[in-house]
């Protein structure tokens, strides 16, 4: 259960509607179930007072909807975001994708966010979810209530969550925490570990489910391109025989080269991907890569910083050494 | 659509002794877009041309191929060629099936086979190639030399004589470098004061040299034929055009106990000086770090005794930009630190001392007036022991020395032994060494004659350790010809330590782009064909900042540095190179990694208006290129993740269409 209360949100969001400090704000709202929270923009107090949710199910990150959102209006735009959203709001930053003065930020607190697969799967005939402090209960239309523990359906990335710090913000609710030690590259030290051939397994297995939905792309902040290379004719991608009969893999991974120094690791992608498709774990691999060989770096954590792969430094590490320092698979 | 020419070059047998010629023309006569294709024994020679040119015009052709040597060869030749025929040069294109193909394959079905694939991806690319027109930009008519030593004075002064200005910026207060430290030059044993001073008077006297002492270059901005540079000129509390250099100042300093820097701290200074006698600008420099005055504000007797109010204790540090055309570097060298080196015994004994500091002890302007005497006790030294290549030639030490050969200190030692044994024939030397280099003019000769004349010891071996016992050091060394050990007992022990580039050449390098090696040497832009340039168009390189040089090697480097910038400087515009790159406006995100990746500063960002396909204007973010800073390396394009920036004549179009063609 989320420390700040929905009307909490809803009495700030207000007030600065009502004092003209912002004219829009972009909030979740209830989807067709108790969890499909989707964004939504309110213009007023009456939308805010009857569809803003914020609950466990709050996972998807404003940021870059923020792109489009300012450019609409003169009106500044409130947005709530939640510790790891705001890396990405300053990589945008970083990368002048929007206008820092038209944008009003407020800091939500976040004790995690569930993971609506493992929701689903724990349960059938899903009618309505209630949170009750560690507890989740969710009322079916079969076999009555059940109650669940909190901590059994939080999302991957909320379980290694990297950090409780809100890295940029105009206004805080509730108190700020920490940069967390977390265990968030252990999955990809098990897959380096693999061998050559049953890690193409393993990835085979995860992406050839993928159906080209663009949902990733589409979520992703460091994907804001004004004209994606994948639907750009003039790029060359297109209209090419297939090689091999895995061809998804590549979407992937020059999605995830287009993406390194950049990925905050926010693990949107993830999260849309209808399949399932652990794909933060190949942008993951990238940040463990840039930490291992040119010292830690998170995109994100400060605004105009510059990732070690667009910097040149007389310290940085030769290609030997990198191949050295790597593991053999590296 | 595009009406290509073909033309296969036999390049004598050079190619068709590899590859079947006219197969390859046949082959590729059917590709998209080609109209003709012919084959001849020497497509570069007039004939060759003269066919070229014809075909050009008989088929109206809008881009041609020419499958021949490397591009670096004859590039600039065929797209002459094309240029006389009414053909824009940029259509041109090189397919390499000489180099990259029939010098590298055996039998001729697999030459021909890669032949004909290299020929079809360079159509492939004419295919997309657009006509191109390069840009001019003017030239400032003054150069900047960095350092104002032996290499830097000669290289202003050829500049100065062609009548062009020229500026030097030397850190220290005065010109003259490291040969002004020095006592004789080999192999003409002549005195280096006597040869170098009359060129810093000459250099200061030149109406067309500015020095710039006591300074240092701290921005560098622009490009070639445009540079702009910031020079800080540091605070020397001396006003440097009312000092008269009569020194009365540095005979009335108190402050006596200063290391002097120029008798590389064997003698001591006031802390108002003049490194040396014949010093330009002879103007006193108070230095800082000592000055009572300035650390307390009390003292002031420079001021009193100054009958011309030269003293300025209130003096700043000054930044100036000037703009230039063309920029020297010739920042110099130095020996390494000895410090590393225990086994010798350096920072044991006073009596231990490197080859510079025995230049210094030798000179009659040196702190023992040129009388050698052991600097420990003043004693006349007996028996002497050089060290070669002390840190030198150091494969297997890399972190104490260096591993290339210093390349002057055979021939200095040489010349210190002989002067010794000349001056004192009492002395015994020895030299222990790993090899004798001595290949330059009269160079062996006067190796020769140390020996030979001087009977000087030469020892092939090294030495093992040096220990200080009593007065005398105790040196255990092997001799490798005659198997054995050796015990000497030497009074004096001078090594001959490994240079180096100086420390102000890395960030220097940084400021102006231009590349080094992993010594910290400059990188010339060919070593063998472009020695004096640097790859960075309109950065030259003058002496040892290139690597180790002598005396003689200098001088000629910075008459060679020096014609080419008078090359460049007496041309009133260049023409850049067309093959930059070019953002598209429209998809660019305004992300500013391209601007993050650019070496040369080519890229800059602007707020522009754009009309939208809903009539609306919007203001965006976009890149822009300066044309005539970029130099067409194409980091921005690989950065670029939406593909906005694109390199004119090499576009991804353009690369991807080889890679189908070649993948076909």
């Amino acid at each position: 259960m989320q420390e700040i209360t929905r009307n909490a949100l809803v009495e700030k969001a207000s007030a600065l509607l009502a004092d003209g400090t912002v004219g829009r704000v972009l909030a979740w709202k209830r989807g067709e179930f108790d969890y499909d929270v989707t964004p939504a923009v309110f213009q007023t107090a009456e939308e805010l007072a009857r569809d803003l949710v914020w609950n466990d199910f709050c996972g998807a990150n404003f940021s870059k909807y923020l792109i489009k959102e300012t450019e609409k209006s003169d009106e500044k735009v409130l947005v709530f975001l939640k510790p790891c959203d705001t890396y990405s709001f300053n990589q945008l930053l970083t990368e002048h994708r929007f206008n820092r003065e038209k944008v009003y930020v407020i800091g939500v607190p976040c004790a995690g966010m569930l993971d609506v697969e493992k929701v689903k799967k724990s349960a059938e005939g899903i009618a309505s979810i209630t949170e009750d402090s560690d507890k989740i209960v969710i009322e079916t239309l079969f076999d009555g209530a059940l109650t669940l523990d909190r901590a059994s359906l939080l999302a991957e990335r909320c379980i290694n969550c990297k950090s409780k710090k809100h890295t940029a913000y105009d206004e805080l609710l509730g108190e700020d925490g920490e940069v967390l030690d977390s265990a968030r590259f252990d999955e990809v030290a098990a897959i380096e570990a693999m061998t050559p051939d049953e890690r193409f397994a393993f990835w085979q297995n995860e992406l050839s489910r993928c159906i080209r939905c663009n949902a990733c792309r589409n979520v992703c902040p460091a994907c804001t391109c004004e004209k994606c290379v994948f639907d750009n004719p003039a790029s060359g991608l297109e209209n090419k025989a297939a090689s091999d009969s895995f061809e998804e893999k590549m979407f992937h991974i020059i999605r995830a080269f287009h993406v390194v120094g950049r990925c905050t690791d926010c693990g949107e992608c993830s999260r849309v991907c209808p399949q399932q498709i652990p794909l933060h774990l190949l942008n993951r691999k990238f940040i463990k890569d840039i930490d291992n060989f040119y010292g830690e770096y998170q995109a994100g954590a400060e605004v105009g910083s510059r990732a070690p792969i667009v910097d040149y430094t007389t310290e940085d590490l030769e290609p030997n050494e990198a191949v050295e320092r790597g593991d053999d698979n590296a | 659509m595009q009406r290509i020419g073909v033309f296969v070059c036999h390049c004598g047998t050079n190619i068709a002794g590899t590859v079947d010629v006219k197969a390859v023309a046949e082959a590729l006569q059917y590709e998209p877009g080609v109209v003709i294709s012919k084959e001849y024994q020497y497509m570069c020679s007039q004939a060759g041309q003269d066919l070229i040119k014809e075909a050009i015009k008989e088929n109206n052709l809008t881009g041609i191929v020419v499958c021949s040597c490397s591009p670096r060869m004859h590039e600039a030749t065929f797209r002459k060629t094309a240029a006389a025929a009414g053909l824009n040069p940029y259509m041109v294109e090189i397919a390499n099936i000489r180099e990259q193909c029939s010098w590298v394959h055996k039998d001729i079905p697999t030459g021909t086979e890669k032949a004909i694939i290299l020929g079809k991806a360079a159509v492939a690319k004419v295919n997309l190639n657009a006509p191109l027109t390069p840009g001019e930009s003017p030239v400032t008519k003054r150069a900047l030399v960095i350092g104002g030593g032996i290499a830097g004075i000669q290289t202003a002064l050829d500049i100065a004589d062609a009548g062009f200005p020229v500026d030097i910026v030397e850190t220290k207060p005065t010109i003259g470098g490291k040969m002004a430290q020095l006592d004789k030059t080999f192999p003409t044993l002549d005195c280096a004061a006597c040869i170098l001073t009359p060129k810093m008077v000459d250099v200061a006297q030149n109406d067309k040299v500015r020095i710039f002492s006591y300074s240092e270059v701290t921005d560098v901005s622009g490009f070639v034929g445009n540079f702009e540079v910031t020079i800080k000129r540091r605070a020397r509390y001396v006003k440097e055009d009312i000092c008269t250099g009569c020194g009365l100042c540095t005979e009335k300093c108190p402050q006596k106990k200063v290391p002097n820097e120029f008798n590389l701290g064997m003698d001591n200074r006031r802390a108002i000086y003049i490194p040396f006698a014949q010093a330009v600008p002879k103007v006193a420099t108070i230095d800082p770090d000592y000055c009572t005055m300035l650390k307390s504000g009390k003292c002031g007797v420079c001021s009193k005794v100054c009958t011309v109010g030269a003293i300025d204790y209130q003096a700043k540090d000054e930044y100036l930009t000037e703009k230039y055309g063309a920029i020297v570097v010739a920042t110099g060298f130095n020996p390494i630190s000895m410090e590393k080196f225990d086994e010798f015994a350096y920072s044991q004994s006073k009596d231990v001392i490197t080859s510079l500091e025995l230049e210094r002890l030798m000179n009659a302007a040196g702190p023992t007036g040129g009388t050698l005497l052991r600097p420990s006790d003043g004693e006349h030294p007996h028996t002497i022991v050089f060290v070669q290549c002390v840190g030198s030639r150091c494969a297997s030490c890399a972190e104490k020395g260096k591993e290339y050969c210093s390349k002057i200190c055979c021939m200095y030692t040489a010349k210190h032994a002989m002067l010794i044994r000349d001056k004192y024939p009492d002395t015994d030397v020895y030299v222990f060494y790993i090899d004798v280099r001595t290949p330059g003019k009269n160079f062996d000769e006067f190796y020769r004659r140390a020996v030979e004349e001087y009977g000087v010891h030469y020892i092939k071996g090294m030495v093992g350790k040096v220990s200080p016992e009593g007065n005398k050091l105790k040196v255990r060394a092997s001799d490798l010809i005659d198997g054995k050990q050796l015990h000497i007992d030497a009074d004096l022990v001078v090594l001959a330590a490994a240079i180096e580039p100086d420390k102000s050449a890395r960030p220097l390098a940084t400021m102006l782009t231009a590349s080094m090696d992993t010594n910290d040497f400059f990188t010339e832009a060919h070593p063998k064909l472009r020695p004096v340039e640097s790859p960075t168009a309109g950065v030259f390189l003058s002496g040892a900042c290139q690597g180790p040089k002598d005396i003689p090697e200098t001088v000629s480097q910075a008459g060679a540095a020096a014609s080419k910038v008078i090359g460049l400087l007496c041309k009133d515009k260049l023409t850049g190179n067309p093959c930059v790159a070019h953002s598209d406006e429209w998809m660019c995100n305004g992300c500013s990694t391209c601007e993050k990746v650019c070496p040369y500063g080519a890229i800059t960002y602007q707020d522009k208006e754009f009309r939208m396909p809903d009539r609306t204007v919007k203001v965006r973010r976009v890149a822009s290129v300066n044309e005539a800073v970029c130099q067409g390396c194409g980091a921005c394009t690989v950065a670029c993740m939406s593909g906005a920036m694109n390199l004119k004549g090499f576009t991804n179009q353009q690369i991807m269409a080889e890679v189908d063609a070649i993948c076909k």
